[in-house]
């Protein structure tokens, strides 16, 4: 499974309920406001902290950019929308809007 | 329903009346169940709070959805599913929540499905497409 | 790979639209199919042609009819339409609307459901 994630960890649970449903192997990937969560050093990094033990975790470059992030959690690999293409032809997709 | 058809799935996640997402999702599956597919639905995080009992919008004026919810057995929609956890955060009992029909034999009521998030997890994973609300 | 895209959100309030639409073009140059995009809840307000955004900025609508330009069958669901005011006479070119029966077939007919929404 793909799971695409769009909310502020800080502001929105769905990052929390997509990993207590995503089963070890899923994929999750962060887009929109959702790339928040790749931040490293905040109140919320140890969610994708601990997600990358289970899942691979994406973030799209252009949403990252776009809000100026660049201190993101080691593990986190930016992805292009085409990479995005690429994950959802992999995998059937499930969005925790 | 037909026992044919793409495995396809509607997940509701959101809050009943604050949005209208779990209103338009119903209309999607009243629609879908008429259509070659096997379709299932499952409540799960605040979309739990659609099957809360006891619902009235009539003191906000807004019509609601909540006799749509109570014919989903009717209209063919019948594989229909609540996450267990989220209705335990909610403090919501399973045999509290709402009817989604009654059966034609008995007229017992009946509710939707409660499940652990890994069977729901395990049935997200046979779907052909999952429309998210 | 056939691809058919929901959209539940409308233009420039949410990213939703813009998501969708980077989503698409990067599937394009792929070489991959989109089977249809679908416009429900506030993704309706998507289509309409009276959109008049600055002119330095992006005009969704427009660049919505663009692909329906290329025969991709862009559909407005007439429920969702007919509660928000988007009617046959404000609708941008090469956008149609239909009801939730053709997402079933989009659905049905494509390899793969993407939703973008709030």
């Amino acid at each position: 499974m793909l799971h695409t994630v769009n909310k502020s960890p800080f502001q929105n649970s769905s990052l929390e309920n997509c990993l207590r449903v995503a089963q070890p192997g899923d994929v999750i990937l962060l887009l929109e406001d959702g790339v928040y969560a790749a931040s490293a050093g905040t109140a919320k990094s140890s969610l994708v902290e601990q997600a990358v033990k289970r899942h691979t975790v994406y973030a799209i470059d252009a949403d990252l950019k776009a809000r100026g992030l660049a201190n993101l959690i080691r593990e986190v690999r930016v992805a292009s929308y085409g990479d995005f293409v690429d994950l959802v032809e992999q995998h059937p997709v499930h969005a925790w809007l | 329903m037909a026992a044919t058809g793409k495995k396809v799935m509607v997940t509701v996640r959101k809050a009943p009346h604050g949005s209208i997402y779990v209103q338009e999702s119903i209309e999607v599956m009243f629609i879908f169940a008429t259509y070659d597919m096997q379709l299932s639905v499952v409540f799960l995080d605040d979309g739990v709070l659609a099957l809360h009992p006891g619902q009235d919008t009539k003191g906000l004026g807004i019509k609601g959805f909540m006799a749509s919810l109570g014919a989903l057995v009717d209209w063919e929609v019948t594989r229909v599913y609540v996450d267990r956890q989220s209705l335990k955060d909610r403090n919501i009992p399973e045999d509290a929540i709402i009817t989604i029909g009654r059966d034609e034999e008995t007229d017992a009521p009946i509710r939707p499905q409660v499940l652990d998030s890994a069977e729901i997890a395990k049935m997200m994973a046979t779907q052909h497409s999952i429309v998210s609300f | 790979m056939k691809l058919s895209v929901l959209v539940l959100e409308g233009p420039y309030n949410h990213e939703a639209s813009d998501s969708a639409y980077n989503f698409i073009q990067a599937a394009l140059a792929k070489g991959h199919t989109i089977r249809g995009i679908f416009f429900y809840d506030d993704g309706v307000y998507n289509a309409t042609r009276l959109m008049d955004p600055p002119q330095d900025d992006r005009h969704i609508s427009k660049r919505w009819s663009e692909l329906g330009a290329t025969g991709i069958d862009m559909i407005v669901c007439v429920a969702a339409a007919k509660r928000r005011g988007i009617t046959n006479e404000v609708l941008a070119p090469n956008i149609r609307i239909s009801g939730l029966g053709q997402l079933a077939s989009m659905i049905d007919e494509a390899d793969r459901l993407v939703t973008f929404g709030d």
